[in-house]
């Protein structure tokens, strides 16, 4: 495999469950080092992705190269250099944090004593020193989604895929996860995730691929995107007195565009305060006004008309 | 490649260093017990009616010992294999390593045989305790208990992998393993059954065990000679094992 070869290499790529297409065509690359997103709501086909590039589901049209060999010949042979942080656990509740380490090491063939020693440094890299020998079963949602990063890591892969890493944990665990992520990333590991959190995807990824009903809709940084597909600035608008979709007409030419939600209407613009002050010009009296940067959110409502967490 | 197979068993070697204790109640205590109490107590009458040439303890003893590698395997074979797919999820973790299926169920089979292996030593050596063993080749019921347990735990790992709701393990047990345990010779010798239920009894793989176990200890002949128990036992063990792979490959895609 030559230096510019990309790690991960799809074109064309289709994954079908009987009249189902879960992924509808992909063509995607991730180079060595880079952080890369799959995001996208649920259903939006971003884990049958990641179970293909994991080698652990077969691909039902287009090619597919995984650190430059075929995922359906050659899958035992690169599931041995891939670390893979499932969305669902699958921990042995019933073994120490340590335990876990150690025997998932032995699946890679990794002697024992190595092993221990890999266990005892990677516990302390997601900051579990002190419940290393505690069984899994009590532990919260944030350490075990911590011990299953360190699980992943556990025979120093060259690609770790993460399936949503953080869903479903608390904001300061989510940080914690956010923290340990960013430093694999300094480290020069190459990460691919899933998310549907914009902020996760702003916050690790250097570049990103947004999905939805398995197609790819746009690719870019996450800067690029908001550029592209964004204003600089966007007004959140709520009204108490009537309904919201009587309000479209009389904002009509504030701003670029408008998107009405269910609960506001957003106006986007590149000065958030022009807008928000032709919006009292017109004697228009919402009952809260919030002006804010554009965001990866508004990149999704934008290709997609909806949003990405209900 | 032994490896992987390898990580595999030495997996459920590390949670049993923290589980045997629990064990050792259901997998060796209790069928001690049912040794004792039918053995001795039942045996009392048995014998005084005379109805076998040898004593009821001495031929129930080698039946519980292929009836304690039956029930051990199913045990070993049932919940934590159906756990490994819906709770714990163990073999979704292997599947995203270097581990093969095959690795799995070789891996995972040959720890439930470890345990049916233990606890047939321990019974066996009760067994000798109580003056019940009458051949030199009393330690061969070792390997035929293993077989044993190799012939119903393969098929059982099938269909652990197969079910989608734990209510399914009743059914097993009501239709598979209870019937077995009765009427498969354990407790009294199948030629008293009427011909149907001697078909069942000779369809299960357990008879067959009771058979080679019973000759093993008490240096007596068997129904069918010993290769055709043999041969029958290495089907069911073969077959399931195939079925295993089968279901593991199946529950394991996309």
């Amino acid at each position: 495999m030559s230096v510019a070869e990309p790690l991960i290499a799809a074109h064309g790529l289709v994954k079908r469950f009987g009249d189902f297409t879960a992924v509808a065509g992909i063509d995607l690359e991730v180079r060595a080092g880079e952080a890369f997103g799959f995001l996208g709501p649920n259903g939006a086909g971003k884990s049958s992705t990641m179970r293909m590039i994991g080698c652990v589901s077969p691909p039902t049209g287009g090619t597919l190269r995984v650190l430059g060999m075929d995922p359906v010949r050659a899958g035992s042979a690169i599931r041995a250099r891939l670390g893979v942080c499932p969305q669902q656990d699958s921990l042995d509740p019933e073994l120490t944090v340590r335990e876990n380490l150690i025997v998932y090491a032995r699946y890679f063939g990794i002697p024992r004593k190595v092993a221990r020693q890999r266990a005892d440094e990677l516990i302390e890299f997601v900051q579990l020193t002190e419940r290393a020998d505690d069984t899994v079963e009590p532990l919260s949602g944030g350490m075990k989604r911590r011990l299953t990063i360190a699980r992943a890591l556990v025979n120093e892969p060259a690609i770790v895929l993460l399936d949503e890493p953080t869903t479903g944990l608390d904001p300061q665990a989510r940080h914690l996860v956010w923290e340990r992520l960013f430093q694999l990333k300094q480290r020069g590991v190459t990460l691919v995730l899933t998310t549907h959190y914009m902020d996760e995807a702003e916050q690790l990824c250097d570049r990103l691929v947004v999905m939805d009903g398995g197609k790819i809709v746009a690719e870019g940084s996450p800067r690029q995107l908001i550029e592209r597909y964004s204003t600089r600035e966007v007004v959140e608008l709520r009204f108490a007195e009537a309904a919201l979709d009587t309000y479209v007409g009389k904002l009509e030419g504030i701003g670029e565009r408008l998107e009405l939600l269910p609960d506001r209407i957003l106006l986007y613009a590149a000065d958030g305060d022009l807008a928000v002050a032709a919006v009292a010009d017109r004697a228009l009296r919402p009952s809260s006004v919030l002006v804010r940067r554009s965001g990866l959110e508004d990149v999704f409502l934008h290709l997609t008309g909806r949003t990405l967490v209900d | 490649m032994i490896r992987p197979t390898y990580a595999v068993f030495e997996h459920q070697l590390v949670a049993y260093r923290r589980t045997w204790r629990g064990s050792v109640l259901s997998s060796f205590l209790l069928p001690v017990l049912f040794l004792l109490a039918m053995g001795f107590t039942v045996g009392g009458y048995v014998d005084r009616a005379g109805g076998l040439s040898v004593r009821y303890v001495d031929f129930i003893a080698p039946g519980l010992l292929a009836s304690t590698a039956l029930q051990i395997a199913v045990g070993e074979s049932t919940w934590p294999v159906y756990s490994g797919f819906k709770w714990h999820r163990m073999y979704h973790a292997m599947q995203a390593t270097p581990v093969r299926v095959t690795d799995m169920v070789r891996g995972h089979i040959g720890y439930v045989l470890l345990r049916v292996g233990l606890s047939a030593a321990g019974f066996l050596v009760v067994m000798g305790l109580f003056g019940t063993l009458h051949s030199a080749w009393a330690p061969a019921a070792l390997p035929v208990a293993v077989l044993v347990g190799l012939a119903t735990a393969a098929p059982v790992f099938a269909y652990s992998a197969s079910i989608s709701t734990e209510g399914l393990f009743a059914v097993l047990l009501r239709v598979a393993v209870i019937p077995m345990t009765l009427f498969a010779g354990v407790f009294f010798p199948v030629g008293s059954l009427p011909l149907w239920a001697r078909i069942l009894a000779y369809v299960s793989p357990l008879w067959h065990g009771v058979e080679l176990s019973r000759a093993a200890t008490l240096g007596t002949a068997t129904a069918w000679g010993v290769w055709a128990h043999l041969g029958y036992l290495a089907v069911w063990s073969v077959v399931g094992y195939l079925l295993a792979t089968h279901r593991f490959r199946r529950r394991l895609a996309d």
